[in-house]
């Protein structure tokens, strides 16, 4: 299924992107006379548009002929049952995975200034490494490999656990954290990583009810306060309905891109379950350019 | 023992004293190396490599005789072929590293153990598989302490890449922090050590010192900094210990040395502060938060 762009969208993601520019201007000039907290130099932009893409393994498509675009400023929930290919599209967008075919273009962005939560991240959290070190990551694009990092860039790192709850928690090794801890770690070096567009894969499995209240309003505020955009992949539809304005449903096909209310209906449901139930191990070499589904 | 057992052995003859400082180079550097081989969990990645050293070595030897130069030189391509390789097929197949590394040395072993049978004396495989550190010359060790130095001012320079490929290679990726760039400059560093200590403590006895040491680190410190000079220290510690008891016992210094490093690994298993038998078995009362 492909979902029709209007002519109007696109003059809207123009205007976006030399505004972005602009603004991109702007913000390293206030950066070089010393100023900038946490989220102080507001009003990121970036967008993403995919063009009829396709992500297989072994030939089987999990990702099938899809086009949209999550545009600059938006907060899209992405739904869908098991292996609907919610994560293989967040993997193609960062780069960890490779389309095998159609493309993604990033919109006034680079592909480092995407930020990136994946699902069961793969960190070694045995690794002799404490809170605030690995908060401070998220300043990678700022210190890079040699540069060192501030005194205002290490309360930053503080603010940012504050902000996630884990205050006190700096000097502990992260060996020593909860899983739901270390998801909050995670979301604080997001914070720093301050990038203009966030890409969440299930950010709130195994995070209590009260901590996942506390970063909802913090994914919120970077999509209403400093317009970034916002991808997460989501499980629970009634989150989805109160905190996301737009919803993607996949099951390798788009079943509905656009406002939640819309997309996010029982039928909508059903139809997505049954379709990423069908899997073919014989199936046909499809040959659709990608205008019909 | 008495101090002069300790120190009449390195005053009296020039062999032990260069011995010693080859082994105080190759100690500063295997220390970080081993550690962060730990760290990735490549342990076995070290001994895989350095097996795939010795064909070059060999084929070294063959051509120049038990020149450090030729030996050096042959093993230094033979290990760079054989990581690369294996990284290359890591990436098109699904075989994971360890798999791929596995497959190529062991036939890497193969060809070596080959060529010095055809070519050389039942004296040459075993100082090529188990050293001549006693036989170090001068120049020899200009050599050893221009990788150690070389090695240590790499790892200066990319520290924090590496730290960060090992803690979360992911998000290394995600901010195109040139993940692949520093593993492939890690493994070079690896093999270029590893030719310098196959010379002084032979293709199998090299690795214990680097991973020995590395593993006694974890159950001393928590911090990686100090892990790196916990592990740097013991490894010299190993070095000198078994160095006297090469002397005194009249027993091949490598394997000597070898032995020390797991006699200190053993203790720090039982004994260790953090981690150790001792810690685990010796509960201690509970704080209260």
């Amino acid at each position: 299924m492909i979902l029709p762009e209007p002519m109007d969208r696109t003059v809207e993601t123009f205007r976006a992107e030399r505004l972005a520019a602009a603004r991109h201007r702007g913000r390293r000039e206030s950066r070089s006379l010393g100023g900038g907290g946490v989220g102080a130099d507001v009003n990121k932009t970036g967008g993403i548009r995919l063009r009829n893409l396709t992500v297989a393994y072994e030939r089987h498509p999990a990702v099938h002929h899809l086009s949209g675009a999550f545009e600059s400023g938006s907060m899209t929930a992405v739904v869908g049952p098991n292996g609907a290919g919610k994560s293989t599209l967040m993997k193609t967008i960062v780069g960890l995975l490779r389309p095998s075919e159609g493309h993604i273009e990033l919109q006034g962005v680079s592909p480092s200034q995407i930020a990136y939560l994946p699902q069961a991240a793969e960190i070694d959290r045995s690794f002799p490494i404490s809170v605030l070190e690995t908060v401070l990551l998220g300043h990678w694009n700022r210190v890079g490999w040699f540069r060192g990092i501030s005194r205002e860039q290490r309360a930053q790192a503080q603010r940012a656990l504050s902000a996630v709850g884990l205050e006190g928690f700096a000097r502990r090794p992260v060996g020593s954290l909860s899983a739901g801890q270390f998801q909050r770690v995670l979301f604080a070096r997001l914070v720093l990583q301050d990038a203009a567009i966030v890409l969440l894969d299930e950010p709130f499995t195994a995070i209590d009810a009260r901590t996942t209240r506390d970063l909802l309003d913090l994914v919120g505020r970077w999509h209403t306060a400093e317009r970034r955009t916002v991808v997460a992949v989501l499980h629970d539809t009634e989150q989805v309905r109160q905190h996301f304005p737009h919803t993607l449903m996949i099951a390798r096909e788009a079943i509905g891109w656009g406002p939640t209310q819309e997309v996010l209906t029982a039928s909508n449901l059903l139809k997505a379950r049954r379709m990423a139930e069908s899997w073919d191990e014989e199936a046909v070499t499809c040959d659709q350019a990608g205008t019909a589904a | 023992m008495s101090i002069s057992a300790v120190l009449a052995p390195f005053a009296e003859f020039a062999f032990l004293r260069r011995a010693l400082a080859a082994c105080l180079a190759l100690s500063l550097s295997y220390g970080p190396l081993g550690v962060v081989l730990v760290l990735r969990r490549m342990s076995l990645m070290g001994d895989a490599l350095s097996h795939a050293i010795l064909p070059g070595a060999a084929l070294g030897f063959v051509m120049a005789g038990f020149s450090f130069a030729a030996m050096g030189l042959g093993g230094l391509i033979a290990g760079l072929v054989v990581a690369v390789l294996s990284g290359i097929l890591t990436r098109t197949t699904p075989l994971e590293e360890d798999a791929s590394l596995a497959a190529l040395y062991l036939v890497a072993l193969a060809v070596g153990v080959l060529l010095v049978a055809n070519h050389g004396t039942r004296i040459d495989l075993l100082h090529i598989l188990f050293g001549t550190v006693l036989a170090v010359g001068p120049f020899d060790l200009v050599i050893v302490a221009a990788i150690t130095t070389g090695t240590l001012m790499a790892l200066a320079l990319v520290y924090r890449p590496l730290v960060v490929e090992c803690f979360d290679s992911g998000f290394l990726y995600a901010v195109r922090g040139g993940g692949a760039f520093v593993h492939l400059v890690f493994l070079g560093l690896v093999v270029v050590n590893l030719v310098a200590g196959f010379y002084c403590l032979g293709a199998l006895m090299a690795v214990g010192l680097m991973m020995a040491p590395a593993a006694t680190a974890r159950f001393w410190a928590r911090r990686l900094g100090t892990q790196w000079l916990v592990s740097a220290t013991v490894a010299f510690a190993s070095c000198l210990s078994g160095l006297l008891l090469s002397y005194h016992a009249r027993v091949p210094a490598g394997p000597g040395i070898v032995l020390m490093a797991g006699g200190f690994y053993l203790i720090s298993v039982c004994f260790g502060p953090y981690d150790s038998l001792r810690a685990r078995y010796l509960v201690r009362s509970h704080r209260q938060a």
